[in-house]
């Protein structure tokens, strides 16, 4: 079993997101696993994050200001493959870091530094060839987005080559900002879940546990991500207990969800 | 469209790539709606009331066709090729802009969008997206780097006057790219009922090309009028490249004329070992904003910072037409410095009475350098892409004159 199957066969999971290089990373990364996330994306900083919402935009600026460099984020990596084993790593960013050295180099540096998974924002279906069959190749799953925008004749596209679990980013817009309606969310859900056998995990908007419990009785999985760059922006290289706090009260929402509902 | 085999005018494919470059590097959000605008453009190409339409605003709203100026005086002190000024600083609003924000605010009106949002270095395409905006009636939102905003004032007021909002962009570098992100993070939160204008022919398929065609009227005229003036095609066409859509649109219409050597000029800034904009000469392939081409970045792909003294220059990227012309060698691109670009912004004006925008300087500064290597007999058509009265307070401040 992979570590993204296992870690979405025991009921629904908690997929975080911080930013490499924004805050004490590894002790971040530490805090998330100790709190109860079951899978970790880790952000790679860019310049110009032009799908993020103001939190997220300036941690990618804190994060390149200490001169965070792809390779600093390669390290991170690995070194968190080495200290968790079994929880599933995703690199999540944009197109141009993950491509400037070739898409063969980049999928390569995921395998050796046990990454699970890749999320591109800004390389959709159409543009697959720069990305994916080198991915695919390595043996690391291409996480594909899926929106509000994503109607059924596009699906069968979006689906086509990837991998891990389906994104569905719940609101059309940036992260961090407003949270979709949860009617909204379990038509997406049920339509997204009948076209594919991948889990499908709902993000974008949500920031409390509350949301997080709700989303978690019709996905297969939640993913936060700007409440905890807040928590990093507010508590700088001290904020891994916090992290660790806020991860447990997600963690206790979301995984007693299912039960709740049954 | 030619149907000359192997035509250089038949990009983008169907994919919006010109070889290696273009595309639609894009957020999901954005793709059914890219989908959908490319529809609505090709059903537009074949429509002749829309052609009409813009060609009628053209004619009777931004007074085209602009004349194409021989200029004596200039052409006697260099002592080589003649050198004609095809003067689009003559447009309504005073620069080529308008003709692409014509085009574009008709597909929005055919698409049923109801507001219209547009990003803006200096200020010109905003002015240009704003003036539409106004004739047509629509809301407009212009995003424009707080660091732009500060710095060009008088650009801000007429965009408020012609009833924009002007949202200074705080994130980044606070200047034209970060106003482009800024711009399509709005866009992607309100794709229902809103029509972005991209202002050079950069972005995802189909807006290099989209762009291209509304300029292309810049090219045809030039070709017309220099048949009539002359009897013959020119030997060489020179126009500034910041995103480059002046350029394409005077290109696009030679590209299948072996004869016409093409010359795009890029922004050198204080020196290509220094700050500059040339995204050719000093950078090199990636993906930014929608589409892939030449980028100013560092080993990571992190955008570095461009710099020239024309404001509607200071961008680190360019078209991907362009970088794919420049990498099959059909288009020569050479740099011209902040300096030189100042020093023939002061010569047109003295020499001809006009006064040139910055990046106009820059192609009249590439001419004085080529045309005296050429024959008397021969010919320079420059594209004076725009006029130079927003640039009067940067050049007074170049040369230490206090207003």
């Amino acid at each position: 079993m992979t570590r993204f199957a296992s870690a979405f066969s025991k009921g629904p999971a908690l997929v975080t997101f911080i930013t490499a290089g924004d805050g004490d990373t590894a002790a971040n990364l530490d805090a998330l696993v100790a709190g109860g996330a079951d899978v970790i994306e880790l952000g790679m900083p860019f310049t110009d994050p032009m799908a993020d919402g103001p939190a997220i935009q300036a941690a990618n600026l804190r994060a390149l200001g200490k001169g965070t460099t792809t390779v600093d984020i390669f390290g991170h990596a690995a070194a968190f493959r080495a200290r968790h084993p079994d929880v599933p790593l995703v690199l999540m960013g944009y197109a141009n870091p993950m491509t400037i050295r070739g898409s063969d180099w980049f999928a390569a540096e995921c395998a050796k530094a046990g990454v699970d998974g890749v999320i591109c924002v800004d390389i959709p279906s159409e543009e697959d060839a720069e990305l994916g069959p080198s991915l695919r190749a390595a043996g690391v799953d291409l996480i594909r987005l899926a929106t509000p925008t994503t109607d059924a004749a596009r699906l069968p596209d979006v689906l086509n080559g990837a991998g891990g679990f389906l994104y569905y980013v719940s609101v059309a817009g940036i992260t961090g900002l407003q949270q979709a309606a949860q009617t909204s969310i379990e038509d997406a859900v049920a339509r997204l879940k009948a076209a594919t056998d991948l889990p499908v995990a709902v993000g974008f908007g949500v920031r409390t546990p509350e949301q997080a419990a709700a989303i978690a009785k019709v996905a297969d999985g939640v993913v936060v991500g700007s409440a905890f760059i807040d928590i990093i922006a507010e508590h700088g290289d001290a904020a891994a207990p916090h992290v660790e706090a806020f991860t447990r009260t997600l963690a206790d929402a979301i995984h007693g969800a299912k039960e709740i509902a049954a | 469209m030619t149907d000359r085999p192997n035509s250089l005018r038949s990009g983008p494919d169907a994919r919006g790539h010109f070889g290696q470059f273009g595309g639609r590097y894009v957020a999901e959000t954005l793709m059914p709606l890219i989908l959908d605008l490319e529809r609505h453009y090709r059903a537009a190409q074949q429509d002749n009331e829309f052609k009409a339409e813009f060609d009628y605003l053209l004619k009777h709203y931004v007074g085209r066709p602009s004349p194409l100026w021989f200029a004596e005086r200039l052409t006697a002190s260099l002592g080589g090729a003649k050198i004609y000024l095809k003067r689009e600083d003559l447009n309504h609003t005073g620069a080529h802009k308008i003709n692409n924000c014509i085009g574009q605010i008709l597909l929005a009106k055919r698409m049923g969008k109801t507001k219209i949002i547009a990003e803006t270095g200096a200020g010109q395409h905003g002015v240009a997206t704003a003036t539409v905006a106004a004739l047509f009636g629509l809301p407009c939102t212009i995003f424009m780097g707080a660091v732009d905003v500060a710095r060009q004032q008088p650009n801000v007021f007429r965009m408020k006057l012609l009833g924009a909002e002007v949202v200074a962009v705080e994130s980044g570098a606070k200047t034209l790219k970060d106003a482009m992100n800024e711009a399509l993070r709005h866009w992607v939160a309100n794709v229902h009922d809103t029509f972005y204008i991209i202002g050079t022919v950069a972005g995802p398929h189909p807006y290099p090309e989209l762009v291209r065609d509304f300029q292309s009227v810049i090219g045809d005229e030039a070709r017309a009028q220099i048949l009539e003036a002359e009897g013959r095609l020119p030997d060489m066409l020179i126009a500034p490249v910041g995103g480059g859509s002046n350029a394409i649109g005077l290109f696009h219409p030679f590209l299948d004329d072996d004869g016409v050597e093409i010359v795009g000029v890029e922004a050198a800034g204080e020196g290509l070992d220094k700050k500059h904009a040339a995204s050719l000469a000093g950078g090199r392939p990636g993906i930014l904003h929608g589409n892939k081409t030449y980028l100013l970045q560092d080993e990571d792909g992190q955008i570095t910072e461009a710099h020239s003294i024309s404001a509607g220059l200071d961008y680190p990227g360019i078209g991907p037409e362009h970088a794919w012309l420049h990498e099959i060698g059909r288009v020569r691109y050479e740099p011209v410095t902040d300096a030189e670009a100042l020093a023939s912004f002061q010569k047109l004006t003295k020499l001809e009475g006009i006064i040139p925008a910055l990046e106009s300087a820059h192609a009249i500064a590439a001419a004085e350098r080529i045309a005296p290597t050429m024959d008397k007999d021969q010919i320079i058509i420059v594209n004076c892409s725009g006029r130079g009265d927003k640039d009067i307070f940067t050049v007074a401040d170049a040369l230490g004159v206090e207003l």
